[in-house]
Protein backbone atom coordinates (compact mmCIF):
# COMPACT_ATOMS: atom_id res chain seq x y z
CA UNK A 1 0.00 0.00 0.00
CA UNK A 2 1.04 3.42 -0.63
CA UNK A 3 1.35 5.91 2.31
CA UNK A 4 0.54 9.51 2.25
CA UNK A 5 3.23 11.37 4.69
CA UNK A 6 3.09 15.41 6.21
CA UNK A 7 6.54 16.81 6.34
CA UNK A 8 5.72 20.19 9.13
CA UNK A 9 8.80 22.30 9.82
CA UNK A 10 8.88 26.11 9.70
CA UNK A 11 12.12 25.62 7.75
CA UNK A 12 11.80 25.34 3.77
CA UNK A 13 15.32 23.49 3.24
CA UNK A 14 14.33 20.69 5.78
CA UNK A 15 11.06 20.33 4.01
CA UNK A 16 13.05 20.19 0.69
CA UNK A 17 16.04 17.95 2.09
CA UNK A 18 12.94 15.93 3.71
CA UNK A 19 10.74 15.50 0.35
CA UNK A 20 14.04 14.12 -1.40
CA UNK A 21 15.41 11.96 1.11
CA UNK A 22 11.80 10.04 1.55
CA UNK A 23 11.64 9.66 -2.15
CA UNK A 24 15.10 7.99 -2.41
CA UNK A 25 14.21 5.46 0.32
CA UNK A 26 12.74 2.80 -1.34
CA UNK A 27 9.50 3.09 0.32
CA UNK A 28 5.80 3.23 -1.49
CA UNK A 29 5.01 7.06 -0.89
CA UNK A 30 2.26 8.40 -3.00
CA UNK A 31 2.03 12.46 -1.80
CA UNK A 32 3.94 14.29 0.07
CA UNK A 33 2.35 17.08 1.89
CA UNK A 34 3.81 20.08 3.55
CA UNK A 35 3.34 22.46 6.57
CA UNK A 36 5.37 25.44 7.65
CA UNK A 37 4.20 24.60 11.58
CA UNK A 38 1.28 23.10 13.70
CA UNK A 39 -1.60 25.29 12.99
CA UNK A 40 -0.88 24.99 8.74
CA UNK A 41 -0.41 20.56 9.22
CA UNK A 42 -3.70 20.76 11.28
CA UNK A 43 -5.68 22.25 8.28
CA UNK A 44 -3.64 20.18 5.94
CA UNK A 45 -5.09 17.06 7.59
CA UNK A 46 -8.64 18.51 7.61
CA UNK A 47 -8.76 17.46 3.46
CA UNK A 48 -5.57 15.36 3.57
CA UNK A 49 -5.78 11.91 5.48
CA UNK A 50 -2.26 10.89 5.80
CA UNK A 51 -0.35 8.15 7.18
CA UNK A 52 2.45 9.25 8.75
CA UNK A 53 3.49 12.80 10.51
CA UNK A 54 7.46 13.89 10.31
CA UNK A 55 7.26 16.97 12.61
CA UNK A 56 10.17 19.96 13.83
CA UNK A 57 9.33 20.54 17.41
CA UNK A 58 10.42 24.02 17.69
CA UNK A 59 8.11 26.25 15.50
CA UNK A 60 6.04 29.37 15.42
CA UNK A 61 2.51 29.50 15.94
CA UNK A 62 1.67 25.88 17.33
CA UNK A 63 5.13 23.61 17.94
CA UNK A 64 5.26 20.34 17.43
CA UNK A 65 4.53 18.93 20.93
CA UNK A 66 1.04 20.85 20.84
CA UNK A 67 0.82 19.25 17.22
CA UNK A 68 1.09 15.97 18.61
CA UNK A 69 -1.00 16.25 21.80
CA UNK A 70 -3.41 17.68 19.45
CA UNK A 71 -3.09 14.44 16.85
CA UNK A 72 -3.25 12.00 20.07
CA UNK A 73 -6.38 13.93 21.14
CA UNK A 74 -7.98 13.70 17.99
CA UNK A 75 -10.38 10.13 17.57
CA UNK A 76 -9.59 10.53 13.85
CA UNK A 77 -5.84 11.50 14.09
CA UNK A 78 -4.67 9.76 17.32
CA UNK A 79 -3.56 6.06 15.15
CA UNK A 80 -1.42 7.69 12.51
CA UNK A 81 2.39 6.98 14.11
CA UNK A 82 3.98 10.92 14.84
CA UNK A 83 7.67 11.19 14.23
CA UNK A 84 9.93 14.31 15.37
CA UNK A 85 12.66 15.48 13.73
CA UNK A 86 14.44 18.32 15.22
CA UNK A 87 17.62 19.50 16.88
CA UNK A 88 16.33 18.96 20.62
CA UNK A 89 18.38 16.37 22.09
CA UNK A 90 17.69 17.58 25.77
CA UNK A 91 15.56 15.09 28.19
CA UNK A 92 12.55 18.06 28.50
CA UNK A 93 11.39 18.02 24.79
CA UNK A 94 12.19 14.61 23.58
CA UNK A 95 10.79 13.09 26.94
CA UNK A 96 7.94 14.89 26.72
CA UNK A 97 7.18 13.82 23.49
CA UNK A 98 7.31 10.25 24.17
CA UNK A 99 4.88 11.08 26.73
CA UNK A 100 2.98 12.29 24.57
CA UNK A 101 3.06 9.44 22.33
CA UNK A 102 5.98 10.00 19.92
CA UNK A 103 6.84 6.94 17.29
CA UNK A 104 10.04 7.94 17.06
CA UNK A 105 12.58 10.70 17.08
CA UNK A 106 15.24 11.53 14.64
CA UNK A 107 18.11 14.62 15.38
CA UNK A 108 19.34 17.19 13.10
CA UNK A 109 21.25 16.88 11.67
CA UNK A 110 20.78 13.35 10.03
CA UNK A 111 21.34 11.32 7.48
CA UNK A 112 19.41 9.63 4.66
CA UNK A 113 20.35 6.08 6.05
CA UNK A 114 19.07 7.72 10.22
CA UNK A 115 15.30 8.73 8.28
CA UNK A 116 14.81 5.34 6.42
CA UNK A 117 15.76 3.11 9.22
CA UNK A 118 13.56 5.17 11.55
CA UNK A 119 10.25 5.44 8.85
CA UNK A 120 11.10 1.28 7.83
CA UNK A 121 8.60 0.29 10.13
CA UNK A 122 5.86 2.77 9.21
CA UNK A 123 6.43 2.70 5.71
CA UNK A 124 6.05 -0.16 3.36
CA UNK A 125 8.78 -0.70 0.93
CA UNK A 126 7.97 -1.09 -2.56
CA UNK A 127 7.24 -4.02 -4.34
CA UNK A 128 9.58 -5.27 -7.27
CA UNK A 129 8.14 -5.80 -10.60
CA UNK B 1 37.09 23.81 32.63
CA UNK B 2 35.05 26.95 31.95
CA UNK B 3 31.28 27.44 30.35
CA UNK B 4 33.78 29.33 27.52
CA UNK B 5 35.32 26.29 27.06
CA UNK B 6 32.15 23.74 26.53
CA UNK B 7 31.24 26.36 23.97
CA UNK B 8 33.93 26.94 21.58
CA UNK B 9 35.05 22.91 21.77
CA UNK B 10 31.19 22.16 20.82
CA UNK B 11 30.91 24.98 18.40
CA UNK B 12 33.62 23.15 16.79
CA UNK B 13 32.33 19.57 17.19
CA UNK B 14 28.93 20.44 16.25
CA UNK B 15 30.43 22.45 13.16
CA UNK B 16 32.16 19.59 11.54
CA UNK B 17 29.37 17.14 12.56
CA UNK B 18 26.18 19.59 10.73
CA UNK B 19 28.70 20.04 7.67
CA UNK B 20 29.92 16.55 7.33
CA UNK B 21 25.90 14.86 7.88
CA UNK B 22 24.18 17.46 5.76
CA UNK B 23 26.42 18.59 3.31
CA UNK B 24 29.48 15.79 3.34
CA UNK B 25 31.95 18.38 3.77
CA UNK B 26 34.73 18.20 5.96
CA UNK B 27 35.14 21.56 7.29
CA UNK B 28 38.91 22.57 9.03
CA UNK B 29 39.26 22.57 12.56
CA UNK B 30 38.27 26.42 13.58
CA UNK B 31 40.41 28.59 15.15
CA UNK B 32 38.59 29.25 18.56
CA UNK B 33 38.67 32.78 20.57
CA UNK B 34 37.06 35.51 22.35
CA UNK B 35 35.81 38.68 21.54
CA UNK B 36 34.27 42.00 23.49
CA UNK B 37 30.98 42.97 22.38
CA UNK B 38 32.16 45.69 20.32
CA UNK B 39 30.10 46.60 17.44
CA UNK B 40 31.57 45.93 13.95
CA UNK B 41 30.95 46.18 10.33
CA UNK B 42 29.66 43.02 8.10
CA UNK B 43 29.09 42.62 4.77
CA UNK B 44 27.32 39.36 3.84
CA UNK B 45 25.22 37.19 5.29
CA UNK B 46 24.64 37.11 9.26
CA UNK B 47 21.92 34.70 11.05
CA UNK B 48 20.95 35.01 14.71
CA UNK B 49 19.27 32.52 17.10
CA UNK B 50 18.53 33.45 20.72
CA UNK B 51 19.25 31.05 23.77
CA UNK B 52 17.42 31.84 26.81
CA UNK B 53 16.94 29.68 30.27
CA UNK B 54 19.11 29.51 32.97
CA UNK B 55 21.84 30.94 30.75
CA UNK B 56 20.79 33.53 27.63
CA UNK B 57 22.41 35.14 24.72
CA UNK B 58 22.89 34.69 20.93
CA UNK B 59 24.31 32.83 18.38
CA UNK B 60 25.21 33.85 15.23
CA UNK B 61 27.05 32.71 11.78
CA UNK B 62 28.53 35.02 9.60
CA UNK B 63 29.73 34.29 5.89
CA UNK B 64 29.81 35.63 2.53
CA UNK B 65 27.28 35.51 -0.02
CA UNK B 66 29.23 33.00 -2.43
CA UNK B 67 29.76 30.84 0.98
CA UNK B 68 25.76 31.13 1.68
CA UNK B 69 25.17 30.00 -1.83
CA UNK B 70 27.39 27.01 -1.69
CA UNK B 71 26.08 25.88 1.94
CA UNK B 72 22.68 26.07 0.27
CA UNK B 73 23.88 24.17 -3.39
CA UNK B 74 24.86 21.38 -0.49
CA UNK B 75 22.20 21.11 1.47
CA UNK B 76 19.75 21.39 -1.18
CA UNK B 77 21.48 19.52 -3.85
CA UNK B 78 20.65 22.61 -6.09
CA UNK B 79 22.15 25.76 -8.01
CA UNK B 80 21.90 28.70 -5.64
CA UNK B 81 23.85 31.23 -7.32
CA UNK B 82 22.28 34.38 -5.68
CA UNK B 83 21.49 34.75 -2.24
CA UNK B 84 17.34 34.71 -2.16
CA UNK B 85 15.16 33.42 0.14
CA UNK B 86 16.54 29.64 -0.25
CA UNK B 87 19.76 30.31 0.41
CA UNK B 88 18.53 32.62 3.50
CA UNK B 89 16.44 29.75 4.37
CA UNK B 90 19.37 27.40 4.75
CA UNK B 91 21.57 29.93 6.71
CA UNK B 92 18.53 29.46 9.17
CA UNK B 93 18.68 26.24 9.28
CA UNK B 94 22.43 25.66 9.96
CA UNK B 95 22.17 28.16 12.27
CA UNK B 96 19.48 25.87 14.19
CA UNK B 97 21.37 22.78 13.81
CA UNK B 98 24.70 24.25 14.87
CA UNK B 99 23.79 26.44 17.65
CA UNK B 100 21.06 23.66 18.81
CA UNK B 101 23.75 20.92 19.13
CA UNK B 102 25.67 23.47 21.65
CA UNK B 103 22.98 23.96 23.81
CA UNK B 104 22.41 20.18 23.73
CA UNK B 105 26.12 20.17 24.99
CA UNK B 106 25.27 22.56 27.16
CA UNK B 107 22.47 21.94 29.13
CA UNK B 108 24.01 19.13 31.16
CA UNK B 109 25.55 21.87 32.66
CA UNK B 110 23.77 25.19 33.16
CA UNK B 111 20.08 23.59 32.85
CA UNK B 112 17.26 23.49 30.22
CA UNK B 113 17.71 25.91 27.32
CA UNK B 114 15.64 27.17 24.55
CA UNK B 115 16.19 28.47 21.03
CA UNK B 116 14.41 31.15 19.24
CA UNK B 117 13.48 31.57 15.57
CA UNK B 118 16.55 32.56 13.69
CA UNK B 119 17.06 35.54 12.14
CA UNK B 120 19.21 36.13 8.57
CA UNK B 121 20.07 38.98 7.32
CA UNK B 122 21.97 40.12 4.33
CA UNK B 123 23.58 43.10 2.73
CA UNK B 124 26.64 45.31 2.72
CA UNK B 125 28.57 47.30 5.59
CA UNK B 126 25.84 47.05 8.00
CA UNK B 127 26.53 46.90 11.78
CA UNK B 128 25.58 44.16 14.44
CA UNK B 129 25.49 44.98 18.19
CA UNK B 130 23.87 42.75 20.85
CA UNK B 131 22.42 44.77 24.14
CA UNK B 132 24.49 42.19 26.10
CA UNK B 133 28.16 43.54 27.23
CA UNK B 134 29.24 39.68 27.63
CA UNK B 135 32.29 38.53 25.78
CA UNK B 136 31.68 36.58 22.30
CA UNK B 137 33.18 33.30 22.22
CA UNK B 138 33.88 33.00 18.48
CA UNK B 139 35.45 30.15 16.17
CA UNK B 140 36.65 31.08 12.06
CA UNK B 141 36.92 28.47 10.22
CA UNK B 142 38.39 28.73 6.81
CA UNK B 143 37.01 27.13 3.77
CA UNK B 144 39.04 27.21 0.58
CA UNK B 145 40.06 30.79 0.64
CA UNK B 146 36.62 31.96 2.12
CA UNK B 147 36.02 31.84 5.51
CA UNK B 148 32.62 31.22 8.03
CA UNK B 149 32.39 32.54 11.52
CA UNK B 150 30.28 31.63 14.63
CA UNK B 151 29.75 33.67 17.58
CA UNK B 152 28.16 32.90 20.96
CA UNK B 153 27.91 34.57 23.94
CA UNK B 154 26.25 33.42 27.18
CA UNK B 155 25.18 34.86 30.40
CA UNK B 156 23.74 33.54 33.70
CA UNK B 157 20.45 34.72 34.37
CA UNK B 158 19.68 33.37 37.54
CA UNK B 159 22.01 32.48 40.55
CA UNK B 160 20.98 29.17 40.84
CA UNK B 161 21.29 28.06 37.08
CA UNK B 162 23.56 24.53 37.91
CA UNK B 163 20.35 22.43 37.44
CA UNK B 164 21.48 19.00 36.46
CA UNK B 165 22.68 17.03 39.72
CA UNK B 166 25.65 15.15 39.11
CA UNK B 167 26.49 12.17 40.52
CA UNK B 168 26.90 11.71 44.01
CA UNK B 169 30.84 12.57 45.05
CA UNK B 170 31.47 13.64 41.32
CA UNK B 171 32.40 17.16 41.04
CA UNK B 172 30.92 18.81 38.26
CA UNK B 173 33.96 19.49 35.31
CA UNK B 174 32.69 23.30 34.66
CA UNK B 175 33.12 26.00 36.31
CA UNK B 176 30.01 27.51 36.05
Amino acid sequence: MESDVLIVDDSAAIRKILQRVLRQTGMAIRTIHEAGDGQEALEVLKSQPVHLVLTDINMPKMDGLQLLASLKASPQWHSVPVVMITTEGGETKVGEAVRLGAAGYVRKPFTADQIKEKLAGFLEPVLPL
Amino acid sequence: MRVQDVVLESIKRSTAEVFSTMMGVQIGPGEPSIEHGVPEANDGVVSFIGVAGAWAGTGSITCSPEIACRICSLMLMSDASSVDAEVLDALAELTNMIIGSVKNDLEPHVGALGLSIPTVVYGRNFRTKSAGSAEWMVVRFSWDDDYLIIKMFLSPTEKHHHMTPHLAGQACPVDV
